[in-house]
């Protein structure tokens, strides 16, 4: 009796799980940068893990849409209104390029799925700089306000943003020059050209190691994990807030996102979550993230919704203050 | 002496069957991709990269790398053949090598083009071997000011030498300086030109606009020129390889010339493109023959060849040494770098040299793999060319638009391609050049991009273009160039009416010369 009762069940089980949504061709996955790019690696790492795991049967297609800062890859992901099957990997220029310019998509075209992993940012000179803290750094910005010279990615970006937040919060100028990417801006810091950039972590990682450029701060309420050191007897956990450091910022970070077309389904949306969740799960994600020196901190629901409230609520600010704001 | 030490170490890690076996695979692999337009070097890499996560990050580099020397190759040859050049570094490929090889001589141009590339890339390698400390850091000096310095120089050696009318040359580049214009904006992080177009914002795919220019316009004019049903007769025989590679060392001070001006190109690090187009146009300047280019004319495919592959190899070292990609490909690769466990950057050479030295041993051998592949494919790729056109030209058209939305997925981009078909034809039919839009597309937001980051850095004073001896040397080597057309003909003509005092007859030898261009 118990036999044909558990098989029942099992049936049961079965055919509730096929009630629920699951992809049944290959999935695309949209990604808001050019080959090798931040956002390149974050969606490519998760792909792998996938893959490696089967933790979806559909396979996995990626594309990179990289062009206008990733609108290229907004924009087409917002043309497919109703498609489960487009998922598109960004930052939170998701629902910041809109504010600054005249987008052909509007950020509630895409609905967020997750928040992954969240990059931190810090301030970084020349290796050969005299600066060993970021206050005598300051201090002498504000000697001579507009001398001191940021190199960053793009124009309008997260970079510029920060160092716009940075002129507010301690009263001084600096001059921005825009590259185009992260590294970039790191050689004209090495080659010495300009003063300082807020790069990643990761970006800078490597020229650290060789003593070329150092840290002085980092944008986060809590220092880094202690991991290995990385040059002269220093690793991550040595790099102080910038907030001790007396710079009143004491948060500053972009999130790795992931969203779906504002028209699908919340069954879909749900799918993809429990994936997403099952990928931060694993040792692979769990390197990656070590790796790449990111906070590991997953998001998602309302949750990730009051983040991105709060995020755009800041930064259009400092949007505001600037004169960037469009309409 | 310390790097030939570590050469050697490398040479041992990298000779195995195993390696070797990688590298035939890659070399072909990328071929493939190279030949196929739309698919290009840094997507076949992408797609090849997540088969590398469970090899070793020798064997793994090995592979990418060698995929990526098939691709330029690869590249090299639509360029001759169909007049499609699969990247931006083989236009310059297309000028003297499509002619040569609608004269029946496809087996030369292809010859020629991948005996000089394969000499290019080598100098470049050995360049890397000898050099690599110095020029890691010599790369470091470059700022913005310098970077516009070299480009300027790349445009100036190359528009200076134009044989249109100047006017015609100027509406070309302005053209290619709009259609480079329309996107997004770093510097401003404004969008330019879209005119609310979604499909605009992206910017115009280069790759789009070549294929129209070059593809679907020769197609228009050959058909226009009356339907061939036969193919180019030609005898394709194996032994012509060997008697072209036999007349290289008559195009020896084009081929270091080139060579020099790719090295320096690569370290610059303007690339590759800069470098092919800058080489074709001096070979032309300092030709004894300037009216035979474009037409055919053997050292106008040597140049640019040798110059792209030796910039090609050489722009390879600031990823290495210094942790930058000096291109989309190199991004991933770099990408790849890190799955495998390792830190592009400065201390590379010093964590792993195994890896690095495995690499450049790699890059001797890869090449040296790549150049038999092809040579010993050429009669085959040649012999394309005796299909008749009724079929490969509706097969180029198919491919090149499935090329062409492959790049963006977008079927706008296939509109795209028809209207700069349109305007290639138009161009033909007009006589106005087409390579200074090409130019102007590739480098002109580049160069506007350092040009406007300069003024950032200088508060509006274009003096910082004069500011120190590198940037003063390079811009300086630039109007020299602007203006050697103007200081030629007065220096010609002084000389010219020497002559012509002394020997009357001297005058009429230039344009028989001319006429009998060799067909």
């Amino acid at each position: 009796m118990i036999k044909p009762l558990s098989l029942l069940c099992a049936t049961l089980a079965v055919s509730a799980q096929s009630l629920a949504w699951e992809p049944n061709r290959p999935v695309e996955f949209v990604v808001t940068s050019g080959a090798g790019g931040g956002t390149d690696n974050f969606a490519r790492t998760v792909q792998a893990i996938i893959s490696k795991h089967n933790l979806m049967d559909a396979s996995i297609i990626v594309s990179n849409k990289g062009g206008g800062s990733g609108a290229e890859g907004f924009v087409y992901a917002a043309g497919y209104q109703n498609d489960p099957y487009k998922l598109t990997f960004g930052t939170n220029n998701e629902y910041l390029l809109p504010k600054v310019n005249r987008m052909p998509y509007a950020a509630e075209d895409l609905q967020p799925v997750a928040a992954m992993a969240f990059d931190e940012f810090m301030i970084w000179v020349n290796g050969k700089a005299e600066w060993e803290d970021a206050g005598a750094f300051i201090a002498d910005a504000k000697a001579e306000p507009g001398k001191m010279r940021f190199s960053g990615s793009q124009s309008k970006d997260t970079d510029q943003t920060l160092v716009s937040m940075l002129q507010a919060a301690t009263g001084t100028e600096f001059r921005y020059v825009p590259f185009n990417g992260g590294s970039q801006a790191l050689v004209q810091l090495s080659g010495g050209h300009v003063d300082a950039n807020v790069n990643n972590p990761s970006e800078n990682l490597g020229q650290w190691k060789a003593g070329m450029v150092k840290p002085l701060c980092v944008f986060s309420p809590e220092p880094l994990p202690a991991g290995e050191p990385v040059y002269d007897g220093k690793g991550w956990g040595d790099v102080p807030t910038c907030a001790s450091q007396g710079i009143p910022i004491t948060e500053y970070r972009m999130p790795r996102t992931v969203w779906l077309a504002a028209g699908v389904d919340q069954e879909v949306v749900e799918f993809y979550r429990d994936l997403l969740q099952k990928v931060v799960e694993t040792p692979e994600w769990k390197a990656y993230v070590a790796n790449s020196v990111q906070s590991d901190t997953f998001l998602s629901g309302d949750e990730l919704r009051s983040y991105i409230d709060e995020n755009t609520r800041v930064i259009t600010e400092v949007f505001a203050t600037e004169g960037w704001l469009v309409e | 002496m310390d790097n030939l030490m570590h050469l050697m170490d490398g040479f041992a890690t990298v000779l195995s069957w195993y390696h070797i076996t990688i590298m035939v695979i890659g070399v072909l692999l990328g071929v493939l991709v190279g030949v196929l337009p739309g698919l290009g070097a840094p997507n076949g890499v992408s797609l090849l990269l997540p088969l590398t996560f469970t090899m070793d990050p020798i064997s793994a580099i090995i592979l990418l790398s060698c995929m990526y020397w098939g691709a330029l190759f690869g590249g090299s040859t639509t360029s001759i053949l169909f007049n499609i050049p699969g990247e931006p570094s083989s236009v310059a490929t297309t000028f003297d090598g499509y002619p040569m090889a609608r004269d029946g001589q496809a087996t030369r141009a292809l010859t020629l083009a991948f005996i000089s590339a394969g000499l290019g890339a080598l100098a470049g390698v050995v360049m890397i071997t000898l050099l690599s400390s110095w020029v890691a850091e010599f790369g470091l000096r470059f700022s913005s000011p310098e970077y516009f310095a070299v480009y300027f120089l790349a445009f100036a050696s190359f528009i200076g030498m134009s044989s249109s009318a100047p006017s015609k040359t100027l509406v070309s580049l302005a053209l290619g300086l709009v259609f480079a214009t329309v996107g997004m904006d770093a510097v401003s992080g404004g969008l330019r030109l879209t005119f609310g177009i979604p499909d605009l914002v992206k910017g115009i795919s280069f790759l789009v606009a070549v294929m129209g220019l070059f593809g679907i316009a020769e197609l228009m004019v050959t058909t226009e020129e009356g339907l061939h049903f036969k193919g180019i007769k030609a005898r394709i025989r194996p032994m012509d390889v060997l008697r072209t590679a036999a007349e290289m060392p008559r195009y020896a001070v084009a081929l270091v010339r080139s060579i020099l001006i790719g090295i320096w190109m690569g370290i610059t690090p303007a690339g590759p493109t800069a470098a092919s187009f800058m080489s074709h146009g001096i070979a032309k300047r300092f030709s004894k023959h300037p009216e035979r280019f474009g037409k055919g004319e053997p050292s106008g495919i040597v140049s640019p060849e040798a110059a792209d592959h030796s910039a090609g190899t050489s722009a390879l070292l600031p990823m290495l040494a210094l942790g930058v990609p000096g291109s989309a490909t190199a991004a991933v690769m770099m990408g790849g770098l890190m799955i495998w466990g390792l830190t592009p950057g400065p201390m590379l050479f010093v964590e792993r040299p195994d890896f690095v030295w495995g690499l450049i041993a790699s890059m001797y051998l890869g090449n040296l793999v790549a150049v038999v592949l092809v040579l010993a494919t050429v009669p085959l790729y040649a012999s394309i060319l005796r299909v008749p056109f009724a079929i490969i030209g509706p097969l180029i058209i198919a491919v090149i638009f499935t090329g062409v939305y492959q790049v963006a997925n977008s079927t706008f981009d296939i509109l795209l391609v028809l209207l700069f078909a349109l305007l290639g034809y138009l161009f033909k039919k007009l006589d106005y050049p087409v390579a200074p839009l090409v130019l102007a597309m590739v480098l002109g937001d580049r160069a506007e991009e350092a040009f406007r980051q300069s003024m950032v850095f200088s508060d509006g004073s274009v003096a910082v273009f004069w500011s120190n001896p590198l940037v003063s040397t390079i811009m300086g080597l630039g109007v020299f160039m602007l203006a050697w057309p103007l200081v030629s003909k007065m220096i010609g003509l002084r000389a010219f009416r020497r002559r012509s005092a002394m020997k009357p007859e001297a005058s009429q030898e230039r344009p028989r010369q001319g006429a009998e261009t060799p067909r």
